[in-house]
């Protein structure tokens, strides 16, 4: 009986790092682990099916997402597996793994600020600037180069940043 | 050789995730005429975002109502197979863009509803409807944002854009009584607590258009005339030129698929 978990588990994990190594297509450096968009994997026998949710509702990366999932499970040698998306709860940047956000701002993009709430939504915002770590910034566009990001400017160093909004 | 329309089995709840569905994809359309046209290029990008999040949230209902129908119609089938009449948004969403004040207008009434809908639709007894107004109600309150410090920019700006602005309220105003209106159908709804009234909205979407028109220095018109029709399918003539191009590829080329 020990085994039959053991080896249950172990296909288990081996499902799960196989689906968390699927990156977002957008910003190559975060996993849908650090994201928080892989929800669940579930084994049913042999067969695997993997739970997302979804960030943005019309996010095109999520299609990609959802396809690349099932090949890298092929080729951890699951069969046939199936991808299942989940509304509820709706994802927040609350979601994102403290690593996820260090990768980030080590990447350029500053990360999103700690609460999804919507205070944090229309309040002030102090994004620090992920280059040079200054706080005098200023917002230069709602809305940049994905649905996820705005675009800011540092007054410091002068640079042009991406930043994850808080969602 | 045209593509017959599909039926749809019009069941109260079917009904009402389509109205939605048929709002946001319409807006959402609207604004992707504007992608390469916009004044700025952080106006392109921003039009062009909102414009996604609309299309997706029409997705995520026009899935469910499909679901909830229970017959073999897709989200695609109910975007790229329905005629004007069978179409259910409201007239506001099918106007078209105008000049940049108009469709900024457009959006602020629109986004300024969106935003108190969704958030009130989060307590729906329906899971899935509930799980959709908490994604969209965060987009929504975004584009509101984005909105009202347009309106304020506008309407605070140059007398120019003052005066485009005060007549783009006066244009679409006619149209905003229908965001309220409910029938039968939806009263059931509201009654088992799947829907929420949107009546009850009014109040606080007008004290929105208050604080940021004041705060532009625009007025809101004083006359309450409404203009209705969308929502049962009598639509302005500009929503059929829209569809013709919005579905001319699956009509062309049935069935096509990427």
């Amino acid at each position: 009986m020990v085994t039959v978990l053991d080896h249950d588990s172990e296909l288990r994990r081996r499902a799960w790092d196989a689906a968390a190594s699927v990156v977002d297509p957008e910003i190559p450096v975060l996993s849908i682990a650090d994201l928080g968009v892989l929800r669940d994997v579930v084994l049913d026998g042999e067969h695997v099916e993997v739970a997302i949710t979804p960030t943005y509702s019309g996010c095109p990366a999520m299609n990609m997402i959802a396809l690349e999932i099932e090949i890298a499970l092929e080729r951890a040698g699951f069969r046939q597996p199936k991808v299942r998306t989940v509304l509820s709860p709706a994802w927040t940047t609350d979601w994102m793994s403290e690593e996820g956000r260090e990768k980030l701002r080590a990447y350029g993009i500053a990360p999103p600020q700690a609460s999804g709430s919507r205070r944090a939504l229309f309040g002030e915002q102090a994004v620090v600037c992920p280059q040079c770590g200054s706080d005098k910034t200023e917002l230069l566009s709602e809305f940049g180069s994905t649905s996820c990001k705005a675009l800011w400017r540092c007054q410091t160093c002068r640079e042009p940043f991406d930043y994850f909004k808080c969602h | 050789m045209p593509v017959a329309n599909i039926q749809v089995s019009e069941t109260p709840l079917v009904f009402y995730a389509l109205r939605r569905a048929d709002d946001a994809l319409i807006l959402g359309h609207r604004l992707s005429e504007w992608c390469g046209h916009a004044p700025m290029l952080e106006e392109d990008m921003a039009l062009s975002n909102i414009a996604l999040d609309l299309i997706g949230q029409a997705r995520e209902l026009y899935s469910y109502a499909a679901k909830a129908e229970g017959k073999d119609n897709d989200e695609d089938k109910l975007a790229y197979l329905r005629d004007v009449r069978q179409y259910r948004n409201l007239l506001l969403v099918e106007q078209p863009n105008g000049d940049f004040a108009q469709t900024l207008v457009r959006q602020f009434f629109y986004s300024a509803f969106a935003d108190l809908y969704w958030r009130a639709m989060m307590t729906s007894r329906d899971a899935t409807l509930a799980a959709i107004a908490a994604k969209s109600e965060k987009e929504s309150a975004y584009h509101l944002r984005h909105a009202s410090e347009w309106i304020i920019r506008l309407g605070d700006g140059t007398d120019e854009s003052h005066r485009r602005a005060q007549a783009a309220i006066d244009h679409f105003w006619a149209f905003t009584g229908e965001m309220f209106a409910v029938d039968d159908g939806e009263r059931a709804l509201i009654h088992a607590g799947i829907a929420i009234d949107p009546g009850t909205l009014r109040g606080r979407w007008l004290t929105t258009l208050s604080d940021v028109t004041r705060e532009a220095t625009l007025t809101l018109p004083q006359n309450d005339w409404m203009q209705q029709g969308g929502r049962s399918g009598r639509h302005s003539e500009h929503l059929g030129h829209l569809l013709s191009e919005l579905q001319s590829m699956q009509r062309t080329f049935p069935g096509q698929a990427w």
